[in-house]
């Protein structure tokens, strides 16, 4: 997986037309412009525009400025789901990658075929899709006849009898956190366990016979090996998780507060297509693209690094 | 103490790690095989607690309404039934719904692999004026949320459907493009892999011999590339089927569901006479198991995709 040497790519440039590359984007760019590079337009656009009720019936509109920014920053609403949603994607990552980082290590350790069943059952949680995980979830934590509330009573907490899970927000993102974990944790347990395996065994053996213990092998060793990849892969799981839109729609679904459990995604989603708030919705689109670019900085660096190999 | 499921999961990755150390003194000290059998248990049984979620949207798929509704549930499929099966593909929607998800998906299919293999093409062939600024855009541009643009393209389709609607809400073309403009930059990203692969060298010996370029191209490269094109298919495939939120936005019309949208409305539809979960369960399976099968066939490239850049630091 490396990129023609030099030498021939200089030997490619020099015998064909340059024109020939750009050609072949064209495609791709033409639609990068019309699916996302127009919308970002529109967005930046509508968000420094006045765009009420008399927009809606044909009245052009009028520039506003920076006028939605001040509107919708100095509403406490927005900076409680701003706050929330950095707070669950936080944990949810931290977890995410813990929990992965535990079954990479477990899976480096144990026995061939018990690491074979535990990369089935991992790449399965990781194929089901996400409404459907959702919709598993809901039905585990069902509260007349869900699986949970039963075993928690066979184990003598009798308050779970009927207890509405995703009724209560802290019980909801309990809950959410659930469905994320399950799904997220497989792509961190197998990108860390590939990165573990890279470690060659006559270092752990080299290691081992100095007498380093364990523990020492795990911190001083492997831990700084994987470091790279544990970076990588906690860096995506947070921009992955400060986007949870979907999961947090469909369990609303069955119940919840819909404004003390909303995420960024949401409150954006209930702004625009729910309450017809246009500009306010593109302005805190807006926040959201530039939060996501700012973080997928060191992400995107270390692709190109890649590229220029 | 909460969930059964919480504890199991939560404790999982404390439990792991110090399990890890003490197996390790174990190895040194006499006694190797205790601490890995133990470690052995333990991987089974997080198997066990992660695989559960599966295993139970399976077996309530096959299990008969009633008792499903028991006090005490069954952990086996003692009352084996398709019952819930037939009612979901009699009932209305699936099929429209799965007719609206395969014309999407193909429509996605074409378009992002045309169009990225060319972008692949360009970026891995030729060193041109802009072409990093080209591959660092693409980069960025995989990242944006589609929570940051949704409401953009709503109104965007909106306003283009009042005079063609087969381009604006609602319609299969529309909302294609739009996947087709979220999966190209990964796509671009993962054939430039493949295209890199493939040295130039090979193709101009065809050529010394006496080929044309075109004819060098479709005989000795694309052959070599195929496996990159089914790999790539397959995760837009995946992409494209498995999309929610974009639909959610772009799709409001009922008859125009993609089944994840669908699935949602048969839940809620069975919410109103108190959820046949045996059905939604089956609703479930029929949307898992397609994906399930594919993903299985394609993860090991998108493990290396994605991660790759860091591996080799």
């Amino acid at each position: 997986m490396t990129t023609a040497t030099p030498a021939s790519a200089i030997a490619i440039r020099r015998r064909r037309q340059p024109a020939t590359p750009y050609l072949l984007l064209i495609p791709a760019v033409l639609v990068l412009l019309v699916g996302l590079g127009y919308p970002v337009y529109w967005q930046v656009v509508t968000s420094l525009q006045q765009f009420g009720m008399m927009q809606q019936f044909g009245a052009p509109p009028t520039f506003a400025g920076l006028d939605n920014y001040a509107r919708i920053f100095s509403d406490d609403r927005l900076w409680t789901v701003v706050g929330r949603s950095i707070l669950f994607c936080l944990v949810n990552a931290f977890l995410t990658v813990a929990i992965g980082l535990g079954l990479a290590l477990l899976m480096k350790a144990v026995h061939a075929a018990v690491r074979i069943t535990m990369q089935v059952v991992l790449l399965l949680a990781w194929a089901t899709p996400l409404v459907a995980a959702v919709t598993v979830f809901r039905w585990l934590f069902d509260y007349r006849s869900g699986v949970v509330n039963w075993l928690l009573v066979q184990i003598g907490l009798d308050q779970y009898q009927g207890y509405a899970w995703l009724a209560q927000p802290l019980t909801f993102f309990v809950v959410a956190t659930l469905v994320i974990v399950w799904m997220s944790v497989p792509f961190v347990a197998m990108s860390l366990y590939a990165g573990l395996t890279q470690v060659s065994e006559e270092v752990l053996e080299a290691a081992r016979l100095d007498g380093a213990r364990p523990a020492q092998i795990l911190r001083h060793i492997l831990l700084p090996l994987v470091r790279p990849v544990l970076a990588i892969v906690l860096l995506l799981q947070i921009i992955w998780d400060l986007r949870v839109f979907a999961q947090i729609r469909l369990l609303q679904d069955a119940g919840a507060p819909i404004s003390e459990t909303n995420l960024l995604g949401n409150f954006i989603y209930e702004l625009g297509i729910g309450s017809q708030d246009f500009s306010g919705a593109a302005a805190v689109s807006i926040f959201v693209l530039l939060l996501t670019v700012l973080l997928a900085a060191p992400y995107v660096r270390s692709l190109m690094k890649e590229d220029a190999a | 103490m909460s969930a059964a499921t919480e504890t199991g999961t939560g404790t999982a990755a404390p439990a792991a790690a110090p399990a890890v150390r003490d197996a390790g003194t174990t190895v040194r000290r006499p006694r190797p095989r205790v601490g890995k059998i133990l470690l052995g248990v333990l991987g089974v049984a997080l198997s066990l607690v992660w695989v559960f979620p599966v295993y139970w949207m399976l077996l309530s798929a096959v299990t008969p309404a009633a008792r499903l509704k028991a006090t005490t549930p069954s952990f086996l499929p003692t009352h084996f039934t398709l019952a819930n099966f037939g009612s979901v593909l009699s009932g209305s929607g699936f099929g429209g719904a799965l007719r609206m998800s395969l014309m999407i998906t193909g429509v996605t299919i074409v378009f992002v692999l045309a169009f990225a293999f060319l972008a692949a093409l360009a970026i891995s062939r030729w060193r041109f004026r802009g072409r990093t600024s080209f591959v660092l855009a693409v980069l960025f541009i995989q990242m944006l949320p589609a929570e940051g643009l949704f409401i953009a393209q709503y109104k965007m389709l909106s306003t283009v459907g009042e005079s063609t609607p087969v381009l604006g809400l609602n319609s299969v073309l529309g909302i294609s493009i739009l996947y087709t403009a979220m999966l190209v930059p990964f796509t671009i990203w993962m054939l430039r892999g493949f295209v890199a692969g493939i040295p130039a060298e090979l193709e101009e010996a065809a050529m010394v011999d006496g080929l044309s370029r075109t004819k060098a191209f479709l005989r000795i490269t694309f052959p070599l590339l195929a496996p990159g094109l089914v790999a790539s298919g397959v995760y837009a495939f995946l992409q494209a089927w498995n999309e929610f939120t974009t639909a959610l936005v772009i799709l409001p019309a009922e008859d125009r569901q993609t089944l994840p949208i669908w699935l949602r409305s048969f839940l809620s539809a069975s919410a109103n006479r108190g959820i046949d979960w045996g059905e939604v369960m089956a609703a479930s399976t029929l949307i898992a198991v397609p994906v399930i099968v594919f993903f299985l066939f394609v993860q090991g490239r998108m493990t290396s995709g994605l991660v790759s850049g860091a591996v080799k630091g």
